[in-house]
């Protein structure tokens, strides 16, 4: 129904620069529990966003009305938001800021989603909650896929064309176990941290089953487990809590638009300031962050971001030094410093801002097995069940599902209730071990913007062992 | 026609065209939601971004011979195009049927009545809103979102329900800086004063000016504590997430359990109900039943009763109380004590007076215990004196003790605290809600 090249045309003349963007999304969510069909719907999202630049001031409209009356209304809302703001506006832009790229990208799925029928997911997730029913104590037990099916097309009136199409698939495995009062939940790896560009090679039914009876023998295994100590001692982190503890700690706080304020009223600003890249010690010098849009499987690989933007792999922190923070065009000319390609919208029906995307942690040198054996006490956490931090993201305090004691460089026990809580730079600092090997994770809501919006990421991470963290249980 | 009148006749035509279409042994639910909204970013005073939005989202549940599906897709707001959309997406909700599994706890679909009701609001036009705010925020260091415009939100189905709800409401979410220390301010309704904005505008002026002293560092410990209505908002957030819910208690997921098993109690001050009587949303849920316009939920301390939605009520063979699948309130109020306001600094005596909080976590969901931050306008009060605004602390307190034995006293008065959240679409609805004096309440970092 709608050519958006043929809109384009109808439309360019008419102000400074125009830009389409529209973006068609299809959601199918299973989830099964106790063997039972729980939650099936198939969403669709289907809309256009209209970018006008006049002024100096892009103006944006959005509408899921892709009748040419339905365009044309929102264009000239696109020019009615621009006019009336100019006047008003932060910043002062160019189609400098939306460079006129090409290009098409496409998730590298070994086998189509297409080729999976209802029955055939539903079964293998019907499966796996029985493959957890080793106990009546296992109270509940649900399994999820959410399967995405995105595309994303711009065209500008400088010439940008881009299409781009993701194939992502989210997965849980959760069990809850309980016995005299006590309850426990282990999941895969914490909520829904499988978060992966992925075709239906995913669904393997006997990973899959094996994976859900390791999930309910931890979950009963933790009902008898001890309490985490409070003690202030080594903390081993695996990459899925890793994921978590990279993204509210180093991801949030380097973005632009937290550091320009915009995101002030709603998530907070940052402690990082300006004047800090490149000379803040943010971390050890094991420490070093990149934005890496080429990992293939992980969740925010991409080839552009909405401004037309080509992403490329960037250092942000190199050897524990602060380099390069996460903005977009826009934030980079605020800010006269350099960035990445990280201007992204959730969907068509909000304006682009400065995001994470595949935000990860370098490898390091050593072997787990050597990491463990190097610690006299300490605690080896798994999977992430609590998240705080505050507004200029300094002080949080994480909670993990699953924990294992080491003593004299071994593991002794199971521990359950796992917690530990600091500050940031401090935390970064105390890094003494990174492992050779990386697990990839992510999370497809990272939440935030006015008005607000969800956005997927991933985070590639090795092992890392922190010294000198107060951790404690329930 | 405008947006509301225009949607309500596409949702009934399209209603009607799948209704229609239904043959024996099938049952559909139909909900419309759907909003027109602008939507004005501000930092320093000055537009960041500004977005127009117009989204229309059709679900629908089919029911067949045991099995239900779910489908959901955008409406153009063209009845013709409308139409031929809602013929492929009842093709694909018939095929997932016939290929999912039986849905031992269907609802099954039933006439739970008829109700219309359009909210008109005076809203400012999009050409007015940016001055209306810059002007009297003039000279102050202002960050915050400005939203506003028509939202529907209405249910049809096979049995005959039919449910509209339309309001025009808006909102200025907004926080005043001065360097790092800042106050919140919210200004909501359906009617724009710009007397009341400059008002509200004019008080988080005055707070703000309170903080101009240097920050005060407190050692983590245990301090008495006056949570203001704000920041019990934020607490009250927690018996959203999971804890009220029924399904979530009979999982294992109610942070509740220790209270709904006896095990333990709350506080004879605290009072939790739904409360539909505040007029920020709607009866009617997703299944188009009607919700009482009161539930008690907690009374002096007691549970009460979950909140349950008909499904769980099937599958645990209890009754419902028209709750929304996702079992959390939708409109809640907590009671008021006996604390006046002037009397609250005194009460206080020496302690911790905090406006916001932030960043709420269940750290141990079985004792219930909370971690989170304060945030925004925070003060150390010594002798029922301000003596400086604080460093934002972290807490981790169990709601068992703060809300059991520890609160000492909830004020007389309550405050409406409208949603604010813009995730994917507008959000209906609120809460009412006191402040908190609360003893040893527990910071730790
Ligand atoms: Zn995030």
């Amino acid at each position: 129904m709608l050519d958006l090249h043929k809109t384009l045309n109808s439309l360019k003349d008419q102000a400074e620069w125009v830009g389409l963007r529209r973006v068609k999304e299809t959601t199918t969510y299973r989830t099964f529990r106790d063997e039972k069909p729980d939650r099936n719907s198939i969403s669709s999202d289907d809309g256009l966003m209209i970018e006008v630049l006049c002024n100096g001031h892009f103006g944006y409209a959005g509408t899921s009305d892709l009748t040419s009356s339905g365009v044309q209304r929102a264009f000239k809302k696109a020019l009615l938001m621009a006019k009336t703001a100019s006047p008003f506006a932060a910043a002062s832009f160019t189609t400098e800021h939306r460079p006129p790229q090409q290009g098409r990208f496409e998730s590298p799925a070994l086998q189509s989603l297409d080729t999976l029928s209802v029955r055939e997911v539903s079964d293998i997730l019907c499966e796996a909650t029985k493959a957890m029913n080793l106990s009546h104590k296992m109270i509940s037990r649900s399994a999820t896929a959410m399967i995405i099916d995105t595309e994303f097309t711009s065209v500008s009136s400088s010439g940008a064309d881009i299409f781009q199409k993701f194939s992502i698939v989210n997965t849980d495995l959760s069990g809850t176990a309980m016995e005299s009062g006590e309850t426990q939940t282990r999941s895969e790896n914490g909520g829904l941290a499988r978060c992966f560009q992925i075709g239906a090679e995913v669904f393997n039914r006997n990973e899959i089953l094996d994976r859900s009876r390791k999930i309910a023998e931890e979950a009963l295994e933790l009902l008898t487990a001890e309490n985490c100590p409070d003690e202030t001692m080594d903390l081993l982190l695996a990459p899925d809590q890793m994921n978590l503890q990279v993204h509210e700690s180093v991801g949030h706080p380097l973005e632009y638009d937290r550091i320009l304020g915009d995101e002030r009223n709603f998530a907070g600003w940052s402690f990082v300031e300006p004047k800090d890249f490149g000379q803040l010690r943010y971390g050890s010098p094991l420490m070093t962050i990149t934005f890496d849009p080429t990992i293939p499987e992980s969740v925010a690989s991409y080839a552009f971001d909405d401004s037309g933007c080509k992403a490329t792999k960037e250092f942000l922190i190199k050897d524990g030094i602060l380099l390069r923070g996460l903005g977009g065009l826009e934030s980079q000319s605020r800010l006269n410093l350099p960035g990445v390609a990280n201007f992204r919208s959730s969907s068509w029906n909000r304006a682009p801002i400065d995001r994470m995307a595949n935000i990860n942690l370098e490898p390091g040198s050593s072997r787990l097995e050597d990491m463990i054996a190097s610690v006299d006490r300490g605690v080896f956490m798994m999977s992430n069940k609590s998240w705080s931090i505050d507004d200029y993201r300094n002080k949080f305090q994480f909670g993990c599902e699953y924990a294992k004691l080491i003593e004299n460089g071994k593991i002794t026990k199971t521990l359950k209730n796992p917690n530990y809580r600091g500050t940031t730079i401090k935390f970064w600092n105390n890094l003494k071990a990174v492992s050779q090997n990386r697990e990839t994770f992510g999370t497809p809501y990272c939440g935030k913007g006015e008005p607000s919006q969800v956005i997927r990421v991933g985070h590639t991470t090795p092992y890392c062992l922190f010294q000198n963290i107060e951790v404690f249980g329930a | 026609m405008n947006f509301i009148e225009t949607m309500k006749h596409t949702f009934h035509t399209v209603a009607d065209h799948i209704l229609n279409q239904l043959t024996d042994g099938e049952d559909a639910t139909l909900n419309l939601y759907a909003e027109e909204s602008l939507f004005v970013r501000f930092n320093n005073n000055k537009v960041r971004q500004n977005t127009d939005v117009e989204q229309r989202s059709l679900s629908l549940v089919l029911q067949k011979a045991g099995k239900t599906a779910t489908v959901v897709f955008n409406l153009t707001g063209d009845s013709q195009e409308d139409r031929h959309r809602a013929d492929e997406w009842l093709s694909l909700a018939r095929k997932e049927v016939e290929e999912l599994p039986l849905d031992p706890f269907q609802v099954p679909i039933q006439n739970n009545g008829t109700s219309d009701f359009t909210v008109k609001g005076s809203l400012l036009s999009p050409e007015d809103v940016i001055q209306a705010i810059t002007e009297p925020a003039q000279g102050a260091d202002l960050a915050g979102l400005y939203t506003a415009g028509p939202i529907i939100s209405a249910t049809r189905n096979s049995k005959g329900q039919s449910h509209w709800f339309a309001t025009e409401n808006f909102f200025m979410d907004y926080s005043l800086y001065n360097g790092q220390k800042a106050v919140k301010g919210v200004y909501a309704g359906t009617e724009w004063n710009q007397d009341d904005f400059a008002v509200n505008l004019a008080q988080s002026k005055n707070q703000l000016a309170l903080m101009d002293r240097p920050k005060k560092v407190i050692a983590p410990g245990s301090y008495r504590a006056y949570l203001a209505p704000a920041a019990v908002a934020e607490m009250a957030m927690m018996f959203s997430w999971g804890a009220l819910s029924y399904n979530n208690y009979k999982q294992g997921g109610s942070a509740l359990q220790k209270l709904a098993d006896g095990d333990t109690t709350l506080s004879p001050h605290l009072s939790l109900r739904e409360n539909f009587s505040l007029g920020l949303t709607h009866r009617f849920n997703s299944l188009g039943e009607l919700s009482a316009e009161q539930i008690d939920l907690i009374k002096n301390g007691q549970l009460v009763t979950f909140l349950i939605n008909s499904r769980s009520a099937k599958e645990y063979g209890i009754a419902g109380n028209g709750a929304e699948s996702s079992e959390g309130p939708r409109s809640l109020e907590i009671m008021p004590g006996t604390l006046r306001k002037e009397n609250i600094l005194r009460e206080l005596g020496t302690g911790l007076y905090l406006s916001n909080l932030h960043y709420l976590n269940w750290s141990d969901r079985l004792n219930a215990r909370i971690t989170g931050m304060t945030r925004y306008a925070c003060f150390w009060v010594e002798n029922g004196e301000i003596v400086a605004p604080i460093a934002d602390l972290r807490f981790d307190e169990s709601l068992y003790d703060c809300l059991g034995a520890n609160l000492l006293a909830v004020t007389d008065f309550q405050e409406v605290e409208p949603q604010v959240s813009t995730y994917e679409s507008r959000v209906l609805g609120g809460s009412r809600l006191p402040g908190f004096l609360i003893k040893d309440f527990k910071f730790t970092l």
